[in-house]
């Protein structure tokens, strides 16, 4: 990676934070031993491992035995939905879940209720990207219903979910909600509207390869995975990648307000600029009510990668939900779900300490690289 | 106002679909109806995403299992 290189596309995994890169070096030297071992190694990585999970587990207000490392967000998710699917396969076989929720949570809810006979209960979202809280309502309270899912917030769109409104009708039903914090955890507070938390320390500039799960005491769930000692996510993690995680949300919820305000501020200025400067844009998710550093926008007539590519070239790294190079793949379904254009998308998540210059330089640059492609479409005047 | 113009753009890939309905437009009168026909499963979105950025109304969208008809009512000129 070169100087010149603006990365603006750290969703799910943003840059490494420094004081991460620093902690997973260290457990590397302090912590390389296995664990489960009785030696004096072992019972030292064990100590980081029960370290981490104590920091993690104070940081949204849970006990240490409630929460579990997991391989991946994607794992947790797929546990969440599945282990209590099968805990509660007396109570019914259906999952209730936004339309907007993860991928990993809707196929994991399709499999889980496929598994049990019952259903995925999908609950519609408006043009921002918001689930209807009484429709959530509704579709919880409906009998046969073992787990609700709702994101706390969307990370393609920013969108804020109704957690609190949802977690209420949850338990008036006696239905466990999981809450995937995925994009938020590090970024705004997620509360404590849940039963069952994932979030994703990617996302909070910690490492790749590690997930966390958090499950109230009191959720019933059955494990669906042989026998281990590590009984939801059998074999463990990476003691390195469980500190760093630990270290880099401390870091971050250190200094979150002050991230807020700064990212939602550059954000807010794109907002402004980018429908102000080029034709036919379609700024997707609400103004209000949104993640401070999350922004996607559709350009009518061009191609999403066309335009990732040509920002790419400039030396920004940006994301999208287009699909338009492959017949095979669908567009975002979170597009779709809220109605927006999903072709020529552009999707942007701010890291922490993203400097205004650099993003009013992206603002400088983008209606010349749209424009560009729209002329080479021949679609200019349309 | 009977007559539907059809714009075939079954096999094309967003956002040719799209451009396909929008040019077509460009040439008929507030009030005609258009049809396109899409096999790319993006323009269940961008059709209707389309017409609302420009004016236009959705009419309706059906599939026969093979391709989607999507059918928009042109708004006023100037909106396009």
């Amino acid at each position: 990676m070169t100087v010149d290189r603006v990365v603006l596309d750290a969703g799910g995994q943003a840059p490494l934070l420094p004081v991460a890169k620093d902690a997973f070096f260290a457990a590397l030297d302090e912590g390389w031993a296995d664990p489960r071992r009785l030696h004096s190694e072992g019972r030292r990585a064990r100590a980081l491992l029960d370290g981490a999970r104590e920091s993690l587990a104070a940081a949204v207000g849970a006990r240490t035995e409630e929460v579990d490392l997991t391989p991946s967000h994607t794992a947790a998710l797929h546990s969440a939905v599945s282990t209590v699917a099968l805990g509660r396969r007396r109570v019914g076989a259906d999952v209730v879940a936004s339309a907007v929720e993860r991928a990993a949570v809707l196929h994991a809810a399709d499999f889980a209720a496929a598994r049990g006979g019952g259903q995925r209960v999908t609950v519609p979202v408006d043009r921002a990207g918001r689930v209807d809280d009484e429709a959530f309502a509704a579709a919880v309270a409906r009998p046969g219903v073992a787990l609700a899912a709702l994101q706390h917030a969307n990370g393609e769109v920013g969108t804020l979910q109704p957690v609190e409104e949802a977690h209420a009708a949850a338990r008036a039903a006696g239905v466990p909600l999981l809450v995937d914090a995925g994009a938020s955890l590090g970024h705004v507070p997620v509360g404590d509207a849940w039963d069952l938390l994932a979030a994703n320390p990617g996302d909070w500039g910690g490492p790749s390869g590690l997930g966390v799960l958090v499950v109230r005491a009191g959720v019933r769930r059955s494990p669906d995975r042989p026998q281990d000692e590590d009984r939801w996510f059998p074999g463990g993690v990476s003691v390195p990648a469980a500190l760093a995680a630990a270290v880099a949300l401390e870091s971050a919820l250190a200094s979150q307000a002050g991230a807020d305000v700064q990212r939602r501020a550059l954000v807010g200025r794109l907002r402004e600029r980018i429908p102000a400067e080029i034709a036919d844009v379609d700024v997707a998710g609400p103004g209000e009510g949104r993640l401070p550093h999350v922004l996607t926008f559709s350009c009518l007539f061009v191609d999403g990668e066309t335009v990732v590519g040509a920002l790419d070239a400039a030396g920004f790294a940006v994301g999208s939900g287009s699909a338009c190079t492959s017949s095979t793949l669908e567009p975002s379904h979170v597009l779709a779900a809220m109605g927006v254009l999903t072709h020529g998308n552009v999707r942007i998540a701010l890291p922490r300490g993203t400097r205004r210059e650099d993003v009013e330089r992206f603002a400088d640059v983008l209606p010349g690289i749209v424009g560009a492609v729209r002329s080479r479409l021949g679609v200019s005047d349309l | 106002m009977t007559e539907v113009v059809v714009v075939d753009a079954r096999g094309l890939l967003c956002p040719a679909p799209v451009i396909a309905l929008a040019k077509a437009a460009r040439a008929l009168p507030e009030g005609s109806r258009v049809t396109v026909l899409a096999t790319d499963p993006a323009a269940a979105v961008d059709v209707p995403a389309w017409a609302r950025m420009r004016g236009h109304q959705m009419v309706e969208t059906t599939e026969d299992g093979e391709h989607l008809a999507l059918t928009v009512l042109l708004g006023p000129a100037k909106a396009r």
